[in-house]
């Protein structure tokens, strides 16, 4: 059986799978429920100053997708609204209690060095295993001068993550916000920095409703409403990109990463391991459904590794980062064409209409004898796998590889560009 | 209504037309078998209306599938995916439009249709699960809500100072009225019975048309405007055909069918023998349902949906026994496959291959039935096999089918061409009579279906514009 655990920056975890630092991991009361629950660590939720923030009520606002609730959700919830004493009082005392648990404690403190040697030292009293910057946090924190702020100032994020690693000894973890252009600058600052790792992504700056009757955003406070953090599924994509980005980033140096966003099952984590990530952080998903799902991302996780034999994460982390590249390295003589299985179909000519309307006139709406049949014109279809995805039959539209003898021509080399070099 | 074959004239028949029943004096046929709570819950809607959320969920299965196989096995071709995403998306008044616009009994046909032979039947869904999508429920939630609005959606166009008379205030004729006056044309009904509304009102069972639906409907669709209904005039009696083509610009007739078939037994008049059209025609007409009167072993003779609704609803009156007796087997039934199981798990015996030979009776009563068993023989042929068995009964629906009664439209000079006893029409309803239209069940080759009248007004309607537009320009 494929063994989980992990040693992430010197963090050991007995599975890689954390609460990321959110309302799950608020106190001790729902971080030991994640525990007796499964989860191998978790990212307590963001401790700042005294006197604590004081939070807004109406706090959440959802995505729902053709029936399916929270496909993404966006939250304008500040860090902990609970007084530091507190707070470690009870990482104190939760680490104690499970010393197999990995407990980072996330921190986001005004950019000023003072203030974050003194919570470093604090935070080490408790035992914990490591630190993670917030350096995303999209609202309200950045209005102050800090999360978001910080992050989006790559010069910021070095002289922070340089503090810390000066006043502590504990992991240093920097999470890094999506509300930039390019995630690899901050990621960099980071490395320069020295941090241990980086973690990402943070939630995204957004807007998920307008209330028509009220004219206002939500989620709503009196009649107003603020831009939020946006996650759950529909910001995975976002965040693979950017974890391949930092990956395949020489400048980065390979930095450990901890991947977040729309984490929702074990093949999501596996997505994100493959592409490097040792650990993941889950949130959303969790305040879907519990702490349960950690189950089956357990024990998804161990059977998919196990049929695939790889005995450790590190045995697949990282190996589809390597087939990440730009696009003017792809195969210019690379050709696929859609099959249609005709024993499959169920005519919905969801496929004809899409390539009519929408794409490139590829496939056919004949009538034979009344019978409706959906056929590919292969001189048309240019293999853009738009009816593949859309045909609600699996496996009934699949992209076959036109065998041809022609060798690897990217568009560097390629003639019909005009600025071709073929030497290359 | 005509009789075939002996007029019943013992006490304990129907009357002429719609009269009461008088039944007390018959053993074993009694009414209020059950308590009216009972009697209330099993006359309710059969299904539970959809609710929102519930909606919303169904219509997400919908793949909103290109050249979709529903909306063309739909008669009257509503845009089916269309109006499922429209639920969707929350557009319930646009999706209520793209069904009414088609179809303006949508509100009916989504109770009645028999959609696992029509849209439902195909549906690709069906291929891939065989669990359609919910087509009916769904058009019944649209419609349902634009019901409770009260609105009328649609407008009159400019008067044309036109008329139509329209014979036959049923599904085709109330279809091609709306449709009629929609285009500027005003119109006249002229209705047999007292209440509009045709099969929807009188002839489907109760529990299919619950809550006075049929009349809200005819309520809605009269709201247009520019629609007369003169009820108690039936065609031939009250008012000629010749009389209708003179003094209108054209005539739609859309009478249904007007007489039952008759067993063709010597006593088949004898008191407790019904004609099941007639019988449900009362139970619709009854409130409460306390009033009518059922027997404790009921038969049914017959394997269409009008047997089918007999039986159920002598059951849910508190008959002991319902036995549906047919000639032929469940493949033969033209109640479709659904329907029968829906008896069956009502408690109804279904019993194929056999056919009725004699009524038998005891006191001037009936007490049974003698079928003989039937069997195909190589060519296919309905053949008796010789045998026999009796079935006890103390009372028995005929429901072997209903024929059109050609004389209205063929005795005044206005003498339209008949067809294996029904009315021949062209593709646009036109009948042999230039200016007279016919549609619904009383044309050659109407299907015995709500949703196919509606269809036939509908054509008939825009092609009498097209006539009023044009040959008499």
């Amino acid at each position: 059986m494929a063994d989980l655990s992990y040693d992430f920056v010197g963090i050991k975890t007995p599975n890689p799978f954390w609460l990321a630092s959110a309302p799950p991991t608020d106190k001790e009361y729902n971080v030991v429920r994640a525990f007796e629950a499964g989860w191998g660590g978790v990212v307590w939720k963001t401790l700042g100053e005294d006197p604590p923030v004081v939070n807004v009520s109406s706090r959440y606002g959802g995505i729902n997708f053709n029936g399916q609730r929270m496909a993404g959700l966006n939250n304008i919830e500040l860090i902990t609204d609970r007084p530091l004493d507190i707070n470690l009082e009870e990482i104190t005392r939760v680490k104690k209690a499970w010393p197999d648990r990995a407990i980072i404690v996330s921190l986001m403190v005004p950019c000023e060095e003072e203030p974050w040697r003194y919570i470093l030292g604090r935070v080490a009293e408790t035992g914990a295993d490591g630190v993670e910057l917030n350096f995303g946090c999209p609202h309200g924190m950045s209005e102050r001068g800090m999360g978001a702020a910080v992050g989006q100032v790559p010069e910021y994020v070095e002289m922070v993550t340089a503090w810390c690693k000066k006043h502590s000894d504990m992991s240093v973890i920097v999470k890094l916000t999506p509300n930039i252009t390019d995630v690899r600058l901050s990621a960099r600052a980071a490395v320069r920095g020295g941090a241990d790792a980086v973690s990402l992504i943070n939630t995204i700056n957004s807007i998920v409703n307008i209330d028509l009757d009220i004219m206002a955003p939500t989620p709503t406070v009196d009649g107003k409403g603020a831009h939020g953090g946006y996650c759950g599924p529909a910001v995975k994509p976002i965040a693979l990109n950017m974890v391949a980005e930092i990956a395949r980033d020489p400048e980065c140096q390979n930095i450990p990463m901890s991947g977040i966003g729309g984490i929702s099952d074990w093949r999501d984590a596996a997505e994100f391991m493959a592409l490097g990530c040792g650990t993941v952080q889950v949130c959303t998903a969790a305040m879907h459904h519990g702490f349960k799902i950690v189950d089956d991302m357990k024990t998804g996780l161990s059977n998919w590794m196990d049929s695939k034999g790889y005995k450790t994460i590190d045995d697949f982390r990282g190996l589809a980062s390597t087939n990440v590249t730009d696009w003017n390295k792809l195969n210019m003589n690379y050709d696929v064409k859609a099959l249609i299985d005709q024993d499959k179909c169920i005519k919905c000519g969801l496929c004809h209409i899409a390539c009519e309307d929408t794409s490139h006139q590829a496939i056919t709406a004949e009538r034979f004898e009344g019978e409706r049949k959906y056929e590919v014109i292969d001189e048309e279809c240019v293999g853009c796998n738009l009816c593949q995805l859309i045909c609600p039959v699996d496996e009934c539209i699949t992209m076959v590889e036109v065998e041809n003898d022609k060798p690897y021509m990217n568009w560097n080399q390629d003639p019909r560009n005009p600025y071709s070099n073929p030497a290359e | 209504m005509v009789f075939l074959g002996k007029k019943p004239a013992q006490a304990g028949m129907i009357k002429s037309g719609l009269g009461k029943f008088e039944m007390g004096d018959i053993a074993d046929i009694a009414a209020g078998r059950l308590s009216a709570e009972d009697l209330s819950k099993n006359f309710d809607d059969m299904y539970p209306a959809l609710g929102a959320s519930k909606a919303i969920i169904e219509a997400s299965r919908c793949y909103f599938c290109y050249d979709a196989p529903c909306m063309e096995a739909c008669p009257t071709g509503i845009d089916i995916p269309n109006f499922i995403r429209k639920i969707q998306t929350g557009n319930y008044r646009g999706s209520a439009l793209d069904i009414l616009s088609e179809n303006i009994m949508g509100g009916a046909c989504s109770r009645v249709c028999p959609t696992e032979i029509l849209c439902e039947e195909v549906c690709v869904r069906m291929s891939q699960e065989e669990k359609p999508v919910t087509i009916g429920k769904l058009q019944r939630f649209a419609t349902d809500w634009l019901m409770e609005t009260g609105e009328q959606p649609f407008e009159r166009a400019a008067s044309t100072g036109k008329t139509v008379a329209v014979v036959g205030a049923g599904p085709a004729g109330l279809s091609a009225a709306h449709r009629l006056s929609m285009l500027g044309h005003d119109v006249e009904i002229f209705e047999a019975l007292a209440k509009s509304g045709g099969l929807n009102e009188y002839g489907i069972a109760a529990y299919k048309l619950p809550h006075g639906i049929a009349q809200q409907e005819v309520d809605f669709i009269l709201s247009l405007g520019g629609i007369t209904v003169h009820n108690g005039k039936a065609l031939g009696s009250n008012v000629s055909l010749a009389e209708l083509n003179a003094k209108f610009d054209a005539v739609f007739v859309g009478t249904g069918l007007g007489a039952v078939r008759a067993l063709g037994f010597e006593n088949e008049g004898l008191a407790g023998v019904y004609n099941a059209v007639e019988y449900i025609a009362e139970l619709r007409q009854s409130e409460t349902k306390e009033d009518i009167a059922v027997g404790r072993k009921v038969v049914v003779i017959g394997g269409g949906n009008t047997a089918i609704d007999v039986a159920v609803q002598a059951k849910r009156l508190g008959a002991e026994d319902v036995t549906l007796v047919y000639r032929r087997g469940p493949e033969d039934m033209s109640a479709t496959h659904h329907e029968q199981e829906y008896a069956q798990t009502n408690g109804v015996t279904i019993k194929h291959y056999a056919k009725p030979v004699s009524i038998e009776e005891s006191g001037g009563v009936i007490s049974g039935i003698t079928f003989e068993y039937t069997a195909k023989d190589a060519s296919g042929k309905l053949v008796g096999t010789g045998e026999t068995f009796q079935q006890a009964a103390n009372m028995v629906f005929k429901a072997i089918g209903q024929v059109f009664v050609p004389e209205p439209v063929t005795r005044s000079a206005t003498s339209l061409e008949i067809q294996d006893g029904r009315i021949v029409v062209d593709e646009d309803r036109a009948s042999s009579v230039p200016g007279v239209y016919a549609g619904g069940d009383c044309i050659l080759g109407g299907e015995d279906l709500t949703v196919t009248a509606v269809q036939d007004g509908k054509l008939a309607a825009h092609a009498i514009d097209t006539y009023l537009k044009t040959a008499q320009a």
